[in-house]
């Protein structure tokens, strides 16, 4: 068993008392409700031969308090359990984390005031695309460990539009504090990302810089591109990113088979994904590459993948990756449900 | 392994002094937009000064370039709930205000 966080815990269960009390603030048809949501999810990851069971209950609670705050929390409870070499059950840790706990002040149309621990804002796996729901295939991009996924400080963001084709966004932060705890990790570091969204086109562009404010007070840098198309299903994601640990890249493609004209019931939930990905070993040594979660040489790998969309919010996938490293060539497997839930705390104000 | 929480007095110090700054910054810019604090307008409040369809149909082509933009488009869920969805995806997600706004309404409908 991992280690149990009963700051982390305590924190969310006030959060979600807190949240009992505000939900008794107004009836107003308008106003938010606080919400308990999040993530579930049941997967078998074979990885060159060894399976590994993983099932994880990630909750979000958010908590709106009157017209401009927002408060939100998300736990990550994962439980990894594979058989022992020699056979036998399987067996393995729980890991619990605090991802983010945080207290949103909305200042204006220009500005978001974030206070507490928050998700780096580096590139957009880790903040958008990262819970399992949302993601098209479900193995982690290999160059994911190269920036802080969590901060605790002080973050300034927002979006707006500079014209009426262009949208700009930007996120900048210091994270104040570091925590060698194992479930509530985060390093002193400034950072920011700023973006531009063209909504006719659908295409976003951006970049992202890390500062580490101790150790080596190495940088990392990044770029990032996301494109909805507007003529066919399709969604598609890149990053890049480089820092002294290392670099590298991933592109990934979700098409939905909606304008297949056959079996229209079932393509139109269908959806398929794939992967290209690549990641090269900076000036740190191999064992220290495996300890941040790193590959421990350079490596390639393409992954495709077939998700079903059961209902919104309840999806069956499937997923295949062949991995080339000078370590040894593998095959990677995953198959497994995915459902968020979404529940309110509150009058919701349904018809 | 598991290690102790760092955090000597000087970085507590430190942690204080940027929550000091960030109230303030807080309370400058929640001045700076208006005189007396003012509440930012609801939903109905902006729906009366515009044409319903029209903002009907802006939200939902604002709804399918912002939503589609990471996830599957999700249903519409009961107008509170979505109130407090969409103020999470304005900070997520970075959503304009106006964005936000009009999706809120389209989603509502």
């Amino acid at each position: 068993m991992g280690s149990v966080l009963p700051g982390g815990i305590g924190l969310f269960l006030f959060l979600c008392l807190a949240a009992g009390l505000a939900a008794a603030q107004s009836q107003d048809a308008e106003k938010p409700i606080p919400i308990l949501t999040g993530t579930a999810g049941y997967f078998n990851f074979v990885t060159a031969g060894q399976n590994q069971i993983d099932e994880q209950i990630n909750p979000v609670l958010l908590v709106p308090l009157g017209d401009r705050w927002l408060v939100e929390a998300r736990m990550e409870c994962e439980g990894a359990f594979q058989r022992p070499p020699g056979g036998g059950p399987y067996g393995g840790e729980v890991s619990k984390n605090l991802d983010y706990a945080q207290a949103d002040y909305i200042a204006n149309r220009y500005v978001t005031v974030t206070l507490g621990r928050f998700l780096t804002p580096f590139g957009i796996f880790n903040e958008r695309l990262y819970p399992i729901w949302i993601r098209s295939l479900q193995q982690d991009p290999l160059i994911l460990p190269l920036s802080a996924e969590s901060s605790d400080g002080m973050m300034l963001r927002g979006g707006f539009a500079v014209n009426p084709k262009a949208n700009f966004t930007y996120a900048a932060y210091v994270s104040a504090i570091d925590t060698g705890h194992n479930n509530l990790q985060s390093d002193r570091n400034a950072g920011g990302r700023m973006s531009f969204f063209f909504p006719s086109t659908r295409i976003e562009v951006g970049a992202s810089f890390q500062k580490l404010l101790q150790d080596t007070r190495t940088n990392s840098f990044g770029f990032h591109f996301a494109w909805w198309t507007t003529r066919l299903p399709l969604n598609m994601h890149g990053e890049y990113a480089r820092s002294n640990q290392g670099s590298g890249y991933w592109v990934d493609a979700a098409y939905r088979l909606s304008q297949l004209h056959f079996w229209q019931k079932a393509m139109r939930r269908t959806e398929i994904a794939g992967r290209a990905e690549q990641f090269f070993l900076g000036s740190i040594s191999a064992d220290e590459a495996a300890a941040l979660g790193l590959q421990p040489a350079n490596t390639r790998e393409g992954e495709v993948g077939l998700n079903y969309y059961l209902q919104d919010g309840l999806k069956v996938v499937g997923s295949y990756a062949r991995q080339f490293s000078p370590a040894g060539n593998l095959n990677l497997w995953s198959v497994g449900i995915a459902y968020r839930f979404l529940i309110p705390l509150g009058p919701s104000g349904a018809r | 392994m598991n290690r102790a929480i760092i955090i000597t007095k000087k970085k507590l110090a430190a942690l204080v002094c940027v929550l000091a700054l960030s109230c303030f910054i807080c309370a400058a810019l929640a001045h700076a937009e208006g005189p007396s604090g003012k509440k930012e307008p609801t939903v109905s409040a902006t729906a009366r000064s515009y044409d319903a369809d029209a903002m009907r149909i802006q939200g939902e082509q604002r709804y399918r370039a912002n939503c589609g933009r990471c996830h599957a488009a999700p249903r519409k869920f009961p107008p509170r709930m979505m109130a407090t969805v969409l103020r999470h995806m304005r900070v997520r997600a970075t959503i304009t205000d106006e964005d936000m706004r009009l999706v809120l309404f389209y989603m509502s409908q």
